[in-house]
Order: structure tokens, then C-alpha cells, then sequence
């Protein structure tokens, strides 16, 4: 049986289509409305609130809970203090990635890490011989995201929190109703945004306490569909879709390092060993053979060739999450994983993995599409990531 | 006194309305020297928002963005200089009998909507739809096209005769007859075709009248009904959109990517009028003396007001100017903009359904109201109870208002521009009170959450924005005046009988509404002849 979240009672009498799908073994919603274009254009233009209580949540805690981290992930986490976060990727000792998530230092020997799939097992196992204290926390936080431009508005309506001041990755605890909520400047949209991290019995309670200062921000529920489109613009990589997770690759060949997905920013050389370092400095060094790029699709062409035939374009309103192979002069130099056109850039993206000598900005690939019911060869333009970056994501507003 | 000014351009264009822009930010890419003369303290001319009542950004003008043109979009990169469209997504029309009929994004619910009225006009509504979808496919490239001269044998003209041939080589000949018989039909007939719904055929008929001085029943109304089908946005026809901010954002971003071009922009600068040499244009005065000289001078203004204010009669050809003069141009089209504090209340709309709310809210309940708010009006009078194509922009972009508060704006006809006896205040005041009490007769909570009421006539359009009788088209969408007619046979490729002398406002093809074409088919006219 499918789980349901915290949230689900107030999610499911949301819901208007029927339109629900599976996350880590939880039921939620992929749009409320009949199509997600319009919890797509609120996050962009208004504000949105998700459900997200599916991510796994593991508690770190003890002395050695600092060691520990920086062993297991691949960035430095003694740069942050209370009230810090960093997103960052975790490998296997040949420096294939696992996973993604956040961590977050909630005390001096506290931390919590977020994570797509169940991680418990590797963390357990390498912690071995350290103090330092594990606990699945999954079940018992609930959280929500709400994001986009009204989303810190919105919420300094409802918490005496200076939420102006707090920086992109930083937390505050407040409460909102009454219940203690922790709000984080994070969120998967590359927008203006927060997660709500609550106990899941106060899930609800804080979630109708957003829903009702929300009328006044034209707030809007929104599910994955939506999400997937604004994840693809901000140039966010995702589990399962654009790179599998070492523990689940039957073969090497289907296995990323973070360097191959463009996550070299998010490798701390200097903080001292952790799992993979070897792999990956050796890599670094001798260099990829594959590399994560954002991608152009030459969508006037393809509109073109619609038009051509007495057809209407069919616009890929809807992310697609495929493997599609990609050429230079008809032979293969790498592949797509994830595409949707861009309604705020006007812009078919797509996410591709191509040979290092095609990774420059300004490299052209093809990708075949169909037209109607015939195969066709489109330009793809590698682009810089992320698509989509407002100001707004990271700026920082006086106290009101 | 006339003071000369050193600066010589290479083109000028009078009028910063969004088609100025347009003309002046691709003349600026191609290295032309230009310089935009905006009469008011702001560009955009209708294309604006305007902060009417503090905290409440209200859509004066135009309000919603279909037909303008993904190339003008993408060769501007309007999106990178800060233009965001949100679709509106869905259309609620309240009826009389406390029923009402929904549009949504999605094609079943749609169909479940029109089932309740008719089973059959369901089923012919998605034919209506994929035929309409055609022909807009079909007639799309004629928007881009600088219109030919059917009666020359130019090797240019020649060659886009064959290029207007091939976009009808390009449909089957059931679809060439239909469209033949649309543009000749009044918008009432060819919907009595396809429906026989009521309510139905009310709300398809407004699409056939928005902005025009005629009645659905009018012959001609059913090209601007294909005319609004033309507007696309990414690809799905028929489709409007709110750009965040409001139009004049759109307007912001244009004239970003002019000045970006080293597009000059001089807000608070009249014109008065174009100066003529030996039949040539060499630059403009302004109202307060100053005079600019350019090579070419282009004119975003409507016709009327380009060449019977503009421009001294004794330089143009007599048949000319009688063109000018006969080109039709009264208008019945007001905009109402009401802060609210709260949203209304639509007595017809279901519980659980106001999602609605967010999309086109029209007061349209039949062909007959909408043909009898035109009668009322034709002889120099107002709609009784006018047609209204009402939205709430605070429920997509909550920034127009204040949190918890709103903005409605809505598109209201008819009311003459030839009112009897003239407008006043008074009359607008009376007339505001009408669109209140017929809008109130659907949504009773209205008067009391209303804080604010803005209208703009025709004869505030004309005297704010200087559209000549507050035509919203710069002229009327009527076959007599369109393609290679517009705004005069001979004179409708954006070129003028005076040399140096341009059009690239709504009067020349493809006409009115938000769409840079002819801002751009005349930037390419300009560049022709002056690469």
C-alpha cells in the first residue's frame, strides 16, 4: 500500500483531477488542476505551497556528528554554523554519486540531512566507530515548501521572524500558530522561496495557517508536474531521472560522478578525505568522459516543421524524462534525460550529458524529435546553467 | 520661436506606443540612429499600467497580450528584458437565468460545461475549434507580410503575390471556401452555422466585435472573430495572456531592448509636426518649438492623426488625403478599472468552481445582448447594458494590489466616440454608474467592496493617448480597410506618398491589437529601402 503524508487530508481535498503519483512510497499530488500550468505560473509569479514530506530525513547527532558529515558528503560542512544549510552530493568510495539533499545545522552537535531515496543503512555503516547517533526522522517531520516572489511576503504575515534578512540556505526557527515551525530559505524551483520543516502532528495546523494568510498572495497548491518545470530552468538535477544512484546502476557505465554532473562547485578538495575523494581527485585530474549540460532545442525549426505540415506545435508544456540519444555529424556523443519548454523563457531546455570536447556554451548537438509521425534531426545549443536565475532568489530585504 | 537642435538622426520615430518601440528597437539593432518622441511622461502610449489610485495598478488601456508575434518575442529578447505572459486560462460567462457557461484549460471539462447547454454543441465545438485552428495556421504568415500591391507587376510585389498565393495553396480548398465566406459573413451568421446554443454563440460572437464599431449581426465581423483566433501564445491559438506587471511592462521591456539598441527615448516631447522639404521628410517640431532632423521620419500615430494633423494637407495628393479622411475610425470601446476590496461574487458561479475567477470573466449572455448594446450605441448613444470582457490581474500577478485587495479591469462597449452632444465628465460619470449597475446585477456584492472606479471613453483615449476617436485598432478591422488596404490602397506597405516618410502604428497591416507587426514589417520596409 502506497503511504499517505501528514499533509494528505488537507492535499486530497484539494485535489480536482484525480492527478496523484508516487514519491518514495507516498501518495501526493502530481497537479490539483486539471493541468499544472497554472501552479506553474504561480511559482514564478505569485507563490505555491508543496508538499513535500516525502524526502527522507535522517537526524545527526553527537560529537563526532561534524566528522561524520564530512566524511560522507563531498563539500566542507564545518563552513556552516546554527542556522546554516548547504546542499551538497554523497558517493561511493569509486566517487559514484548516491544521492543529493541538504544538510543543516540545527545545533552544535545537531544536524539534519535531507535525502531523495532511504539512506540509512550507508550512513550507519560509516559511521562506525564514531559518536554519533542516527535516527530516521522521515515520519515525523512533515515539510512544505512555499515558493516563489510572494512567498517571504506571505510569510512575514504569519511569523514574528526577521524573514527579510535570512540569506539563500539559511534557517530560522519560528512558530506559526502557535506550533514551532523551521523555516528554511530552500526549495527546488531556483525561485524566491522556504521550506516549512514542522512535526508532522502540527503538519496541518501550519499548513491551513499558510493557506489562509495565503488568499491575500494569490497562493496556489501545486504539485510535481509544476515543479519539474521550474527545476529543469533553474538547472536542478534530479535522482533517478538524470543520474542513477550508484547503489541502484547494474553497470559502471550507468553510474555519475558529481564532477560529470557539473557539481565540481560542491567538492571540498581541501576539508581532508572523505568517500570518493580519491576517485574524484584522480578524475579532476585525468578528466570526464561525460559532462552535464544545459541545452538549447532549436523550437523555431521544430515549429517550423509543424507548420509546414498544417500542424499545430505540440509544445512539451509537461517535463519529459527520457533518454534520448544526442549526435555531432550522426555519431552519438551523449545523451538527454530531461526536457520541457520553458513558458517564462520561451525556450524549449533540456539537460544533456555529451564528451567534454562538446561541452562548451555555444556547442551545437542534435537531437531527433518527432514531427507528426516522422523522426526529425533538431540543433540543440549547449547552454549555461541554470536557465533561470532571478535576483530575487538570493536577494535580501530590509526588516518591515 | 524655433530652436534647432545639432543632433541629426538617422530615423525619428513619433510616438512611443509599443509598435514605435518595436520599429525603433529593430532599426537600432540594424545600426540606425533613432530617436522616439513620446508625448507623455511615460512610453507605451496604450500598451500602459498606471498607478490610478495608490497601490492599485490599473490597465488604462490594453489589457491582454495573443497576438504579438513570437518573432518579435524572440529577436527583441523581450523575455531577457523582463517580459513574463501568463495564459489566461479559462472564460466565465454569467447568464441571466442564474446559469452560466465555463471554459476551462481542459477539453473534457469544457465539453461537460457546454453539455449542460447542448449535447450537440459540444461535439461541434471541438470541429469549430480545429477548423478556427486551421485557418489561423493558414493566415498566420500574412501577419509578417509586408502587404503587396495586387495591381503592380514590380518584381517585389510580384513575388509576395506568390508568397500570399502559396498561403492559400497551403489550405484544402473546403477550408479556402470557408474562410472566404467568414471574412464575408457577419460573426451571427457563421456561429448560427456551428451552434445553437445561446449562451454559446454570446460568448463566441464577442471575439467578432472587441474593439469594432459594429454589432455581431454586422457583415465583416466575422474576420476580426478569425482576426482574435490569429493570436498564439507558445502555440496554442486563441490563447491571451497577462503580462506580469501589466501591459505596459511589455512596453518597459521593448523600450529596454530599444535603449540596449541605442534606441534615444525622450518622454514629455509633442510633436507637432512633420517637417516637409520639396515632399521630403527632414525631421519634426515639437509642440514647444524644438526641432530634430532625421532621413527618415516614421509615424506610430494612427493615420488620421499622422496625415490630417501631422502633416499639412498641401503636401500630400489630393486622393490621398480623402482615403485618410473616409478611413473608418469611430470606436464604441471604454476600459473601467475598479480597486476592490475583496473579490465579487458571481450569483451563477458554483461553489468550488472560483478558480474561474482567474481567468476572462464575460458579460455576454447572447448574441441578441450583444447586438442590442450595439444598436443602443450606433445612433450616438451607450449601451443600456453593455458587453464586458472583465479579469481580476491581482488573482495572477497578487502585485497589482495590495495584499488582500484587487484590481478588476474590464473592456467595455459600446459607447460612441460620437457621443450626442459630445462627452463631459458628467456623461462618463453616468456612463461608469451603468457598467457598475449591469456588472453589480451579476456579482451583487460589488458595490460594496468597490474603493475606486476608473473609466477611460474614447474621448479620454483620444485626449490621454491621442488615438484618433480612441480607436483601440487606429481604425476599423473592416475588409474596406485591410491587408492591402490599410490604411490606403497603394499605401499600405508602411511607405507614405512622402519620401522619408513611414507608418508603423495599427493603421497599416496587420492592424490593431498588441503585436509589433507592423512595428517590425515597417522596421524591414524602412531597411528595404535604406539598408
Amino acid at each position: 500500500m502506497l503511504k499517505t503524508t501528514p499533509l494528505h487530508s488537507r492535499t486530497s481535498a484539494l485535489m480536482q483531477a484525480n492527478q496523484w503519483r508516487r514519491w518514495a512510497g507516498y501518495s501526493v499530488a502530481s497537479s490539483y488542476e486539471m493541468t499544472h500550468d497554472r501552479e506553474y505560473y504561480a511559482i514564478r509569479n505569485a507563490c505555491v505551497l508543496l508538499d513535500v514530506s516525502p524526502l527522507c530525513k535522517y537526524r545527526i547527532k553527537g560529537t563526532d556528528a561534524l566528522k561524520f558529515l564530512n566524511r560522507l558528503v563531498t563539500r566542507d560542512v564545518s563552513k556552516i554554523s546554527v542556522g546554516g544549510m548547504l546542499y551538497t552530493p554523497w558517493c561511493d568510495s569509486r566517487g559514484k554519486i548516491l544521492d543529493d539533499g541538504t544538510v543543516a545545522m540545527l545545533a552544535a552537535d545537531e544536524y539534519r540531512l535531507t535525502s531523495a531515496e532511504p539512506n540509512l543503512r550507508w550512513l550507519q555503516d560509516n559511521a562506525v566507530g564514531m559518536q554519533v547517533e542516527i535516527t530516521d526522522v522521515s515520519d515525523q517531520i512533515a515539510a512544505m515548501s512555499l515558493q516563489g516572489p510572494k512567498s517571504r511576503d506571505l510569510l512575514m504575515t504569519l511569523c514574528d521572524s526577521p524573514l527579510g534578512g535570512v540569506k539563500y540556505y539559511e534557517f530560522v526557527n519560528t512558530k506559526i500558530d502557535g506550533a514551532d515551525v523551521m523555516i528554511s530559505r530552500t526549495g527546488y524551483t531556483g525561485d524566491l522561496g522556504f521550506e516549512l520543516w514542522v512535526d508532522a502532528t502540527k503538519a496541518e495546523k501550519v499548513w491551513d495557517a499558510v493557506v489562509k494568510a495565503g488568499k491575500s498572495f494569490a497562493l496556489q497548491p501545486a504539485g510535481i508536474w509544476a515543479l519539474d518545470v521550474s527545476r529543469i530552468e533553474a538547472g536542478l538535477i534530479m535522482l533517478d531521472i538524470d543520474y542513477t544512484p550508484a547503489n541502484k546502476a547494474m553497470t559502471d557505465a550507468q553510474t555519475s560522478t558529481p564532477i560529470e554532473l557539473g557539481l565540481n562547485w560542491a567538492i571540498s578538495w581541501k576539508k581532508g578525505n572523505f568517500i570518493g575523494r580519491k576517485a574524484l581527485l584522480a578524475e579532476k585530474e585525468n578528466g570526464s568522459t561525460i559532462q552535464f549540460v544545459g541545452l538549447e532545442i532549436d523550437h523555431k525549426e521544430f515549429e517550423r516543421q509543424h507548420h509546414e505540415l498544417g500542424l499545430t506545435v505540440p509544445y512539451p508544456f509537461m517535463a519529459w524524462r527520457a533518454v534520448i540519444p544526442l549526435y555531432v555529424d550522426g555519431s552519438q556523443v551523449g545523451y538527454a534525460t530531461s526536457g520541457v519548454w520553458s513558458p517564462t523563457l520561451k525556450k524549449y531546455l533540456a539537460f544533456g550529458h555529451v564528451q567534454p570536447k562538446y561541452a562548451q556554451p555555444g556547442s551545437v548537438v542534435t537531437i531527433d524529435l518527432t514531427v507528426d509521425r516522422f523522426r526529425r534531426s533538431f540543433n540543440a545549443e549547449v547552454t549555461k546553467l541554470p536557465f533561470f536565475n532571478p535576483p530575487r532568489k538570493k536577494d535580501i530585504v530590509g526588516a518591515k | 520661436m524655433s530652436k534647432s537642435t545639432n543632433n541629426h538622426y538617422d530615423v525619428i520615430v513619433i510616438g512611443g506606443g509599443h509598435n514605435g518601440l518595436v520599429n525603433a528597437a529593430y532599426l537600432g539593432k540594424a545600426g540606425k540612429k533613432v530617436l522616439v518622441l513620446e508625448q507623455r511622461h511615460t512610453v507605451g502610449g496604450a500598451t500602459i499600467t498606471e498607478e490610478v489610485y495608490p497601490g492599485f495598478k490599473f490597465l488604462i488601456a490594453s489589457y491582454l497580450i495573443s497576438l504579438l508575434r513570437p518573432d518579435v518575442i524572440q529577436e527583441l529578447e523581450l523575455v531577457r528584458h523582463g517580459l513574463e505572459i501568463m495564459p489566461l486560462e479559462s472564460t466565465f460567462v454569467p447568464l441571466t437565468n442564474g446559469n452560466y457557461l465555463a471554459d476551462w484549460p481542459d477539453h473534457e471539462a469544457t465539453r461537460h460545461e457546454i453539455e449542460r447547454h447542448s449535447k450537440r454543441d459540444a461535439e461541434a465545438y471541438d470541429e469549430y475549434a480545429r477548423v478556427m485552428r486551421r485557418l489561423a495556421i493558414a493566415l498566420r504568415p500574412l501577419l509578417d507580410m509586408i502587404p503587396p500591391d495586387p495591381t503592380s507587376v514590380t518584381p517585389k510585389d510580384l513575388e509576395t503575390m506568390a508568397r500570399v498565393r502559396g498561403v492559400l495553396n497551403n489550405m484544402t480548398r473546403d477550408d479556402f471556401h470557408l474562410l472566404s465566406r467568414l471574412m464575408t459573413m457577419s460573426a451571427a451568421d457563421f456561429l448560427d452555422e456551428w451552434f445553437e446554443g445561446t449562451a454559446l454563440k454570446g460568448t463566441k460572437c464577442t471575439s467578432g466585435i472587441i474593439g469594432t464599431f459594429m454589432g455581431p449581426r454586422s457583415p465583416g465581423t466575422g474576420y476580426v472573430l478569425l482576426h482574435h483566433y490569429i493570436g498564439e501564445l507558445d502555440g496554442t491559438f486563441r490563447a491571451w495572456g497577462f503580462a506580469r506587471g501589466g501591459t505596459g511592462a511589455l512596453s518597459q521591456a521593448i523600450a529596454s531592448a530599444a535603449r540596449e539598441a541605442g534606441v534615444e527615448i525622450k518622454t514629455n516631447s509633442p510633436v507637432a509636426h512633420v517637417n516637409i522639404k520639396n515632399g521630403e521628410a527632414t525631421g519634426v517640431t515639437l509642440e514647444n518649438g524644438d526641432e530634430y532632423s532625421a532621413s527618415i521620419v516614421v509615424s506610430n500615430a494612427d493615420a488620421k492623426r499622422t496625415f490630417l494633423k501631422l502633416i499639412e494637407p498641401k503636401h500630400l495628393p489630393d486622393d490621398f488625403v480623402s482615403d485618410i479622411n473616409r478611413f473608418r475610425i469611430a470606436s464604441p470601446a471604454c476600459k473601467v478599472n475598479l480597486a476592490l476590496d475583496g473579490l465579487p461574487e458571481f450569483t451563477s458561479m458554483p461553489k468550488g468552481k472560483e478558480a474561474l475567477l482567474r481567468g476572462s470573466i464575460e458579460i455576454a449572455p447572447s448574441i441578441d445582448y450583444v447586438e442590442q448594446a450595439y444598436d443602443d450605441a450606433k445612433y450616438g448613444g451607450w449601451s443600456r447594458k453593455p458587453f464586458m470582457d472583465a479579469l481580476i490581474p491581482s488573482l495572477l500577478d497578487p502585485g497589482m494590489a495590495p495584499p488582500g485587495k484587487h484590481v478588476m479591469s474590464l473592456f467595455v462597449q459600446y459607447a460612441s466616440s460620437d457621443l450626442d452632444g459630445g462627452w463631459n465628465e458628467e456623461k462618463k460619470a453616468q456612463f461608469l454608474g451603468i457598467v457598475i449597475d449591469t456588472l453589480a446585477e451579476h456579482a451583487p456584492n460589488l458595490k460594496k467592496i468597490l474603493i475606486h472606479k476608473h473609466i477611460m471613453t474614447p474621448w479620454d483615449l483620444e485626449r490621454m493617448i491621442g488615438l484618433t476617436s480612441g480607436h483601440i485598432f487606429h481604425g476599423e478591422l473592416a475588409l474596406q480597410q485591410l491587408f492591402f488596404l490599410r490604411p490606403s490602397p497603394q499605401w499600405s506597405n508602411y511607405r507614405t506618398p512622402i519620401k522619408n516618410m513611414y507608418m508603423c502604428g495599427s493603421s497599416t497591416h496587420p492592424g490593431g491589437c498588441i503585436t509589433g507587426a507592423p512595428g517590425r514589417n515597417a522596421a524591414l520596409a524602412i531597411l528595404e529601402d535604406r539598408p
